[in-house]
């Protein structure tokens, strides 16, 4: 199959490329700014804009503005820059606009340093910015499926007219791999009924304010039902070596790569060790984790870079019939496999 | 007596008929105060718009202050955006929709305050749209707090004993900054406070959209408007003030307008064609070799960590490596190490070569290690599995390696690049070392694999990176086999 070597930020811009993305606009920030840097290379290629923003918030009002207009638009930063952003996600949700974030997690809190970290899960799935509303998350764990799920992101946004995260780490961001590159996208959605082109037909309201409480209601209510149906229809996992594991572990972006090392090492010691690895971390997989209580496992192992903001998530899921325990890294620090598999050794007696 | 019947006799084309998003039962009026500049200045938009048979193409970008309800009365495309971020929501539009009118319509609060960097980063690009820019003193919507324009003195809900320039500074000259920049075409300032003054205020809002419609770039209309219920005042008294008081100190004039010597901004057409987007990739220069992998080879899978000096070619080998495992067709991941260490100092970068799915890209138990400089010998050796390979650089490192349980590989690494009169190619001194250490890469095919590994290079360039392979790969065949 044609690939190319590439990092894994580049992967994303081939991806909005790809997807038809027609502009980015974004603020330099490490491990993130070769997202910009690529896509000051390439979108000029296609007549399609670049714009390197005054701020993170400029930016991110800049892609409110573009997908008011219909125009598939990315834009890419990490941890700091995503705080910055917030405001105008909560904007871009409660005006129902398509367009697609990508977060690559580096330390925190504060300035924190530029090595990789998932400190932001909590930031960009429990809303971040103002107000009721939901992002979907895709969390890719390879260069290829950076490229991949940003095109998809750009589906699910339009699709559901909501905001997408593509949620990574910097080792994801940073890292090259071997990326095959999908066919182009060939048709785009429809956007007539509610985009704003500057022509007759388009004098449409770009808007979130409703100002009587039922109709914000309303309005709430509806977007609730749409979170409902992403939860539905939309959960994506991968499962590793599951059929037999005794032990399962559930991570994703770097620690699920971490984690498929590990398991190779466990095996070799005679470990059944599997991993479930979220690729949507919202709508979050509920019901894949909530069905391991019910396999007789040794145990549940949530692995992440951040102080235990999955791990939440999964005991939700598992509903207190088990409780997963917690194996973190911080700091910029990632967990290296044999310290996972001797962890699990001493958790679990095996 | 007689009450005075209101009759409409036609609204301009460029107001909604029936303010149908405007709540409750009064869709013929606006929410404007009585005295209030707004409606003016709104009339003078709309009736501009139909004259220059626009209303179609435009768009109107409302902020957040009294004017965040200005969708209710444009017959245009409306989008109402967060406080302060009407220029950079602006900018989008217009860039999404080269061919439309854009108006940015901001208050003081919203423009000179919250949005004060949008605002000039906006003209300082020259973006093609108009600002309108109501300068009235104070924040209305919120109740009278203080604006970044509030007079020196003044009273408001947030300067009650006066705006003390000591602790509040002064009020902000918007039009004067803007001045400053190159960019801008138009920029001037009236008011609406009388009769003539609204006859100048029509006519610079003529000429500023007028200008966007032509896309000369960036305009900038900023209009003194009473606010009598911010003030505390009538309706007559608030357009004396400004007279009095306002204009002193934001002094009306056209500071700038050079849009008669500008020529129009063109935009590109976006590339979407399929065919066209893969043309433009180069679908057909990507790799599809997938070379006969040696079954003989001593290792059929690399973790490599690469260690030395930033300017050592540290990145460069992980690349070439990486680059030449995938036309073999394995899996590969090449990770640098991204922290402030790049910025000097040393570097090292994590290179994973294998048939089956690579898990963790970070080398953390490497089965070779390639050290050009002696800190990296001294880190690195360390964390080897056992038996693994050390290459080591000895041109740069005289100690000995501590550990007895590795295959070595010392090699005067940069001096061969050197002797080959340039030592940048010890990249691929590496390179050519690596292949006959794992048996993995063919030299030949690394050689014809040179066109994409140094793409846009010269030929002579190529035939010296070739003969670095070959240099390294022989060292390595005549000195450890």
């Amino acid at each position: 199959m044609p690939r190319k070597l590439m990092k894994g930020n580049h992967a994303a811009v081939y991806g909005a490329i790809l997807a038809g993305c027609k502009a980015y606009y974004g603020y330099p920030i490490t491990p993130a700014s070769e997202i910009a840097e690529a896509a000051s290379l390439l979108f000029p290629k296609f007549g399609r804009t670049f714009l390197q923003a005054e701020s993170e918030v400029a930016a991110i009002n800049m892609v409110y503005g573009a997908a008011g207009c219909g125009q598939r638009v990315l834009t890419g930063s990490s941890g700091p820059g995503i705080s910055l952003k917030m405001e105008g996600i909560s904007y871009c949700a409660g005006s129902a606009l398509p367009c697609v974030i990508v977060d690559i997690m580096r330390g925190g809190p504060g300035l924190g340093n530029i090595g990789p970290e998932q400190g932001d899960y909590n930031q960009v799935l429990k809303g971040g910015g103002h107000g009721n509303y939901k992002v979907i998350v895709l969390a890719p764990n390879s260069a290829q499926e950076m490229c991949d799920l940003t095109m998809l992101a750009f589906e699910l946004a339009d699709k559901y007219r909501n905001p997408v995260f593509v949620l990574t780490d910097g080792v994801i961001g940073q890292m090259m791999e071997a990326v095959e590159l999908p066919q182009p996208v060939t048709e785009l959605p429809d956007k007539s009924e509610w985009a704003v082109y500057g022509t007759a037909d388009s004098r449409h309201l770009i808007n979130s304010i409703y100002l009587d409480h039922d109709d914000l209601e309303k309005w709430n209510r509806e977007l609730m039902k749409k979170y409902a149906v992403i939860q539905k229809n939309e959960v994506r996992v991968e499962e590793y070596r599951m059929d037999d594991a005794e032990i399962v572990t559930i991570g994703y972006g770097s620690s699920s790569r971490v984690l498929r090392s590990a398991i190779a090492i466990a095996r070799e010691r005679g470990i059944k060790l599997g991993m479930l690895r979220p690729i949507t971390l919202f709508p979050f997989p509920v019901d894949e984790i909530a069905s391991l209580a019910d396999r007789g496992l040794k145990g549940i192992l949530t692995v992440e870079m951040s102080d235990g903001q999955l791990v939440d998530d999964v005991n939700l899921a598992l509903g207190g019939k088990m409780i997963s325990d917690l194996h973190n890294r911080m700091g910029g620090n990632v967990p290296s496999a044999l310290e996972i598999v001797e962890n699990v050794s001493e958790l679990y007696g095996v | 007596m007689i009450m005075a019947q209101k009759t409409v006799l036609r609204k301009p084309l460029g107001f909604i008929d029936v303010y149908k998003h405007k709540p409750g039962a009064e869709k013929d009026r606006t929410h404007y105060c009585p005295g209030c500049g707004h409606g003016i200045l709104h009339k003078l938009i709309a009736e501009a718009l139909e004259d220059f048979d626009i209303v179609d193409r435009t768009i109107v970008i409302s902020p957040v202050g009294c004017s965040v309800f200005a969708y209710y009365y444009f017959h245009t495309g409306n989008l109402q955006v967060p406080h302060g971020r009407a220029p950079a929501v602006a900018t989008s539009v217009s860039r999404a929709n080269p061919d439309s009118i854009v108006i940015s319509y901001q208050g003081d609060g919203d423009l000179a305050a919250i949005g004060g960097n949008n605002i000039l980063q906006a003209a300082n690009r020259g973006e093609n749209m108009v600002v309108f820019f109501v300068n009235n003193a104070i924040y209305g919507m919120t109740g009278g707090q203080m604006a970044p324009t509030t007079l020196e003195g003044q009273k408001t809900t947030t300067t009650p004993y006066g705006r003390n320039v000591k602790t509040d500074g002064y009020p902000i000259q918007v039009c004067e900054i803007i001045n400053q920049l190159t960019a801008p075409v138009y920029v001037v300032r009236t008011s609406l406070h009388d009769m003539p003054n609204i006859r100048k205020t029509r006519a610079a809002v003529r000429k500023a959209i007028q200008n966007t419609r032509d896309k000369k770039g960036f305009s900038f209309v900023e209009v003194l408007s009473m606010c009598p219920s911010g003030w505390k005042m009538d309706s007559v008294p608030a357009q004396k003030w400004i007279e009095e008081n306002m204009i002193p100190r934001f002094p009306l004039d056209t500071f700038r307008d050079i849009s008669e010597d500008t020529s129009a901004i063109e935009r590109p057409v976006p590339v979407m064609d399929p065919e066209e987007v893969k043309r433009i990739l180069e679908y057909t220069a990507l790799s599809d070799s997938n070379l006969e992998k040696n079954p003989d080879a001593a290792f059929d899978r690399v973790a490599v960590r690469i260690a030395g000096f930033g300017g050592q070619g540290i990145m460069s080998t992980g690349i070439a490596l990486a680059n030449v495992g995938m036309e073999y067709g394995y899996n590969v991941s090449w990770l640098p190490s991204y922290g402030p260490e790049m910025r000097g100092g040393t570097a090292n970068c994590s290179v994973k070569i294998q048939a089956d799915t690579i898990g963790a890209s970070e080398c953390t138990e490497p089965n070779m290690v390639i050290a050009m400089n002696q800190p990296s010998l001294e880190k690195f050796e360390k964390i080897l599995v056992p038996g693994g390979a050390l290459i080591y650089n000895t041109t740069l490192i005289d100690i000995e390696p501590s550990r007895t349980d590795l295959k070595v590989y010392p090699i005067p690494i940069t001096g061969i690049a050197d002797e080959l009169g340039d030592t940048r190619v010890q990249s691929m001194v590496n390179v050519g070392a690596f292949a006959a250490v794992t048996g993995m890469f063919d030299p030949g095919e690394i050689e014809n694999l040179m066109p994409s590994l140094f793409k846009g290079k010269s030929g002579e360039v190529m035939k010296l990176n070739e003969k670095a392979v070959r240099k390294g790969y022989e060292y390595v065949k005549e000195n450890f086999s």
